[in-house]
């Protein structure tokens, strides 16, 4: 097997896997927050938090890529004040990879976490209440293990999302080799170079490999919910 | 403990404007679908913040909107069992049953085992939630709720999902429930039965407003209620002492009235039961009767007639302490010449005291 990819392409696929590894971990939360948010909440700006959750989804990557550059960016405001203060930098770092493979899943997730929580019967969280339980209480009790299949089918799907992205991480942090070259970007430059195409139909039979598996767990994990819910 | 609710809530087309007490004890939230009986333990639960209101249980005072006072749901320790049971699917009927502990004031009380076993739910312990019938959930939900050692039960028609034998078999334990640990319980109905049975208060709801309320023998015997507890519904509860059981299957009961004799009780000599006598199965002589099947006769004195629409006429009567309420035709009564303060004789067709209908004690 390790013959197969050559110490390059596997190079790719490990920092991949990776980028999308910690992408999907530090926005799961988040995207818990946004869609208990969108599916149940009643304030003001909600269509616009809805907007802004999906704008990743509909503009073209390189904008998204661009927007994280001037914000993320060493001179950004947001990229300044986070190397000051925690000494985290983004610009052409792995960590920039993340973020953007991030932000470009992200309304994936939030779609399947929300799809979950609207399933729950708000009844059930009420029955909790009077039996003496606290609203986070009810939350961690009640909703969360409810909406677990949704949460793990969110984290698939953004997972294997992260694992392709490909415009706005070679925008942001551009393609260097070890540090922010993931597979897309890998396979994008093997097929610049002549004689590079080999290691590129390695690199896509690997990408095709993880998107199908992470299809088909999310499905399952989909399917789960509705059976958790009917008390199965 | 008593019950104090005062509430307004304008749901937009719908207002309801209630307001009641009751001494505790098992008090009846009693009208059709849509009058507001939900509404009233969804607000005495929290579920509902109505715009103005006041609700105190005892001394605690769950919400008062002039004070701005709003306990919240998980604080006001209430055992709310839904009408549509609100099991946990997650969750299998013990580990349901555990939540409902989970939070409960600390304290001592029956253990879930011991619950499990008085509900008949023992053996379904293990199982998941959607495998269970609608009365074994319910069932479920009672367990959950008594196990959060409430301070105050609400009942919203705890017995509609369940078959006959079922709800046979669970009210004495409510009546129990009720009885020995002193726990008021708001119980919402919309069976006549079932209220004629359990309830020591009725409260009649009727288009977001109590209509009637009171001592659940008062509300029977007046004739005005038996349009809204339904002509054929309607009729006195009245207390009785058993006397003794004879040797020919009969049982001898003793009202402030008379005597009365019903096929055999299960309840011992001495013990008080309640009886329950259907308007339209009293009959009415002017004499004594002779030579007629019926056994239980009792004199008794017109305090009021009261004619509905239609043919029929409802005729309060008083029997000793007790009031009675018979349904007579409007062609008998004048027949009879009936009128106010006339003394007569009330033949109870011996069907009427019917042993489904006899509750244990008051």
């Amino acid at each position: 097997m390790t013959d197969w990819l050559g110490p390059a392409e596997w190079q790719a696929v490990r920092l991949s896997l990776w980028v999308a590894f910690v992408a999907t971990l530090f926005s799961l939360p988040l995207a818990v927050a946004a869609a208990m948010a969108l599916a149940r909440g009643q304030f003001w700006g909600r269509q616009a938090l809805n907007g802004l959750v999906h704008l990743p989804l509909i503009l073209p990557p390189v904008v998204t890529g661009y927007l994280l550059l001037l914000a993320f960016g060493r001179r950004g405001p947001l990229g300044g004040f986070l190397e000051e203060t925690f000494g985290l930098v983004f610009a052409f770092r792995w960590t920039g990879a993340a973020l953007a493979a991030g932000v470009m899943a992200f309304p994936l997730m939030v779609r399947a976490i929300r799809l979950a929580v609207e399933a729950v019967d708000p009844k059930l969280e009420e029955a909790a209440a009077t039996l003496g339980a606290s609203r986070v209480q009810v939350f961690l009790t009640v909703t969360l293990p409810l909406i677990l299949p949704g949460i793990l089918a969110g984290a698939i799907l953004a997972f294997a999302k992260a694992m392709g992205e490909f415009g706005a991480t070679i925008t942001f942090v551009s393609n260097i080799p070890g540090e922010t070259q993931t597979l897309p970007s890998a396979i994008y430059a093997f097929l610049q170079v002549p004689g590079g195409d080999a290691a590129a139909w390695r690199l896509v039979i690997v990408s095709i490999v993880i998107a199908m598996g992470a299809l088909v767990a999310s499905e399952v994990m989909a399917r789960r919910v509705g059976h958790r819910v009917a008390g199965r | 403990m008593s019950v104090s609710v005062q509430l307004a809530h304008d749901f937009g087309g719908f207002d309801l404007d209630i307001a009641f007490e009751t001494p505790g004890g098992v008090t009846a939230l009693f009208g059709r679908s849509g009058a507001g009986k939900t509404s009233v333990i969804n607000a005495m639960a929290g579920l509902l913040r109505p715009d103005t209101g006041r609700i105190a249980v005892a001394d605690d005072v769950l919400i008062d909107t002039s004070r701005a006072v709003f306990v919240p749901p998980h604080r006001r320790r209430v055992g709310y069992v839904f009408q549509d049971a609100r099991l946990f699917p997650h969750l299998s009927v013990r580990q349901n049953l555990a939540y409902g502990a989970r939070f409960a004031a600390k304290g001592d009380g029956p253990g879930l085992e011991r619950i499990a076993d008085m509900l008949g739910i023992a053996p379904l312990l293990d199982r998941r939630i959607g495998a269970l019938s609608g009365g074994e959930r319910q069932r479920v939900a009672i367990g959950r709720a008594l196990l959060s050692r409430p301070r105050i039960l609400l009942l919203d028609e705890p017995l509609a999902a369940l078959d006959n034998a079922r709800k046979a078999e669970l009210l004495p334990y409510l009546e129990r429930l009720a009885g020995e640990t002193g726990l008021p319980i708001l119980y919402v109905s919309h069976s006549v039965s079932e209220v004629a049975r359990l309830a020591n208060t009725l409260v009649i709801l009727e288009g977001g407003r109590v209509v009637r309320a009171g001592p659940v023998s008062k509300v029977f015997s007046d004739p005005a209620s038996a349009p809204m507890l339904g002509v054929r519904e309607a009729g006195a509860i009245l207390p009785a002492r058993v006397v003794a059981h004879a040797g020919d299957g009969l049982t001898e009961l003793a009202v402030s009235g008379g005597a009365l004799f019903l096929p055999r009780l299960a309840a011992a000599p001495g013990a008080m039961v309640r009886l329950r006598l259907q308007a339209q199965d009293v009959m009415l002589a002017l004499a004594r009767p002779e030579g007629i099947s019926a056994l239980n006769v009792l004199p008794v004195t017109i305090t009021r007639l009261q004619p509905g629409e239609g043919p029929g006429i409802m005729v309060a009567l008083r029997s000793g302490e007790d009031a009675l309420l018979a349904r007579i035709t409007r062609r008998s009564a004048e027949a009879l010449g009936l009128h106010e303060g006339m003394e007569l004789f009330a033949v109870l067709k011996s069907v009427a005291p019917a042993q489904g209908d006899v509750g244990a004690a008051v």
